[in-house]
């Protein structure tokens, strides 16, 4: 059985440890907050905060309190709050331990393709380039192929990139690669996924 | 030195014309200066460059200025929450230059800091390192970008002394203290003007250096993704 949403996130929470600094994408990546267990991880929040706390009980939401997907949440005793540029000023510094992403593709050297297609989405990158440069460690969950059933994980990017060579970690529903100078590898499938299943599903080469 | 005026229309008064860049802070729907862009948009200037994070919903925040075409251009890191944007942008009403998000805070920070440019690793091998200067730092590429100077600086803060030394709440802050470093002017509007002396000098986060015009005024603060989760039952 490949991994479902939550199961991806809780193989994801795995590669945390404790002390961390942590930005969460948005999807997916939101969910690793539900399986950090009793590990000591600071969520920092892009648009001006370490520290994010859960969703406001209702009736509890504060329009001056969201995180980088403009939801309402909470803080935490630790948290701090700070402007923009000194945000991206300790992601781009690599004060940032990890960031969990989604992703639309990823090639076999580690660029990162998630925030355009050309002449049908153009919403913009937000802070993806300046997080996939700057922290320590990149870490992409997302379903191994997409809708059409084609593979996710290529040779080469065929949309703009965010990042070149820069994932070091690919999450998916049927198991886990990592991306290294020599190219990937696969370390780990989910219940039941062989090693030829997976690479039946790639398009990248897998060494 | 009077810095408190009475409407955000009077704050704005002989600094607007049209073809103007203006910075403005607020990321989302959040912190951004409200009074300020209903007031601009009365004025009916365009042809505005606006260098913004977002570019707020289709009836609220920048979003307004693009129902009456009065915006010509903006730098920003995402838009996907406007349609009306994107329908502006696909017809080629409306330009886009899309900048990294700390890219795009660090180029207004720069700027309010006499910095004309700076280097960063942000956007190497991706579109938006073409046609700029590439650099070699410790074995590392990089890629130049420049500060941003704008002709005027719209930001929202929580409270402001009558000086302008000024306080954020939460993450409110964001995209508004680069944004007011930025602009040859920069119009403050806040929830509430205090008396000076009564801020801990402490606690400013954006001194009243940098506020050239304040307002104070009713703020709708309109929340863009409520979300919330059930009481916990002990």
């Amino acid at each position: 059985m490949p991994w479902d949403r939550n199961q991806m996130a809780e193989r994801a929470a795995q590669e945390l440890e404790d002390g961390m600094y942590v930005n969460l994408g948005i999807g997916i990546p939101t969910l690793v907050a539900n399986y950090v267990g009793e590990k000591d991880i600071t969520l920092q929040s892009e648009n001006g905060m370490l520290g994010m706390g859960p969703f406001p009980i209702e009736g509890e939401e504060d329009p001056d309190l969201i995180n980088a997907g403009k939801q309402t949440i909470t803080e935490l005793s630790r948290t701090a709050y700070f402007d923009s540029a000194t945000s991206f000023g300790m992601i781009r510094g690599g004060k940032i331990a990890a960031a969990i992403l989604g992703a639309m593709e990823v090639s076999e050297k580690g660029d990162l393709a998630n925030w355009m297609i050309p002449g049908k989405l153009v919403k913009g990158m937000g802070g993806a380039m300046d997080l996939v440069a700057g922290v320590g460690r990149v870490i992409v969950v997302m379903d191994h192929t997409n809708k059409k059933g084609e593979p996710k994980v290529l040779k080469e990017c065929t949309l703009p990139l965010t990042g070149k060579g820069v994932v070091d970690l690919i999450i998916t529903n049927l198991g886990v690669l990592e991306v290294d100078h020599k190219g990937l590898h696969i370390i780990e499938t989910a219940p039941g996924v062989t090693r030829d299943e997976i690479k039946a599903a790639t398009e990248a080469n897998i060494v | 030195m009077k810095k408190i005026y009475a409407s955000a229309t009077e704050a704005l008064d002989g600094l607007l014309h049209d073809g103007m860049f203006i910075a403005a802070g607020g990321f989302g729907l959040c912190g951004i200066p409200e009074l300020l862009l209903e007031a601009i948009r009365d004025a009916g200037v365009t042809d505005l460059t606006f260098a913004s994070n977002n570019a707020g919903v289709d009836d609220f925040g920048i979003g307004i200025l693009l129902q009456t075409k009065q915006v010509k251009k903006m730098l920003s890191s995402y838009v996907g929450e406007n349609d009306l944007f994107m329908q502006q942008y696909l017809s080629g009403e409306l330009e886009i230059e899309f900048n990294p998000q700390g890219t795009l805070a660090e180029r207004m920070r720069a700027g309010g800091a006499g910095i004309p440019g700076f280097y960063t690793r942000t956007g190497v091998g991706t579109q938006v390192a073409e046609g700029k200067e590439h650099k070699e730092f410790r074995g590392e590429t990089y890629i130049m970008e420049e500060g941003i100077f704008a002709d005027i600086s719209i930001v929202k803060a929580w409270k402001a002394d009558e000086t302008g030394n000024a306080i954020f709440r939460k993450t409110a802050r964001n995209f508004n203290v680069p944004a007011a470093t930025c602009g040859k002017v920069c119009i403050m509007e806040v929830e509430e003007i205090v008396p000076t002396g009564s801020l801990d000098p402490d606690l400013i986060h954006l001194p009243g250096i940098y506020v050239h015009r304040l307002i104070q005024g009713e703020h709708e603060k309109r929340i863009e993704q409520r979300t919330t989760r059930k009481k916990e039952t002990a």
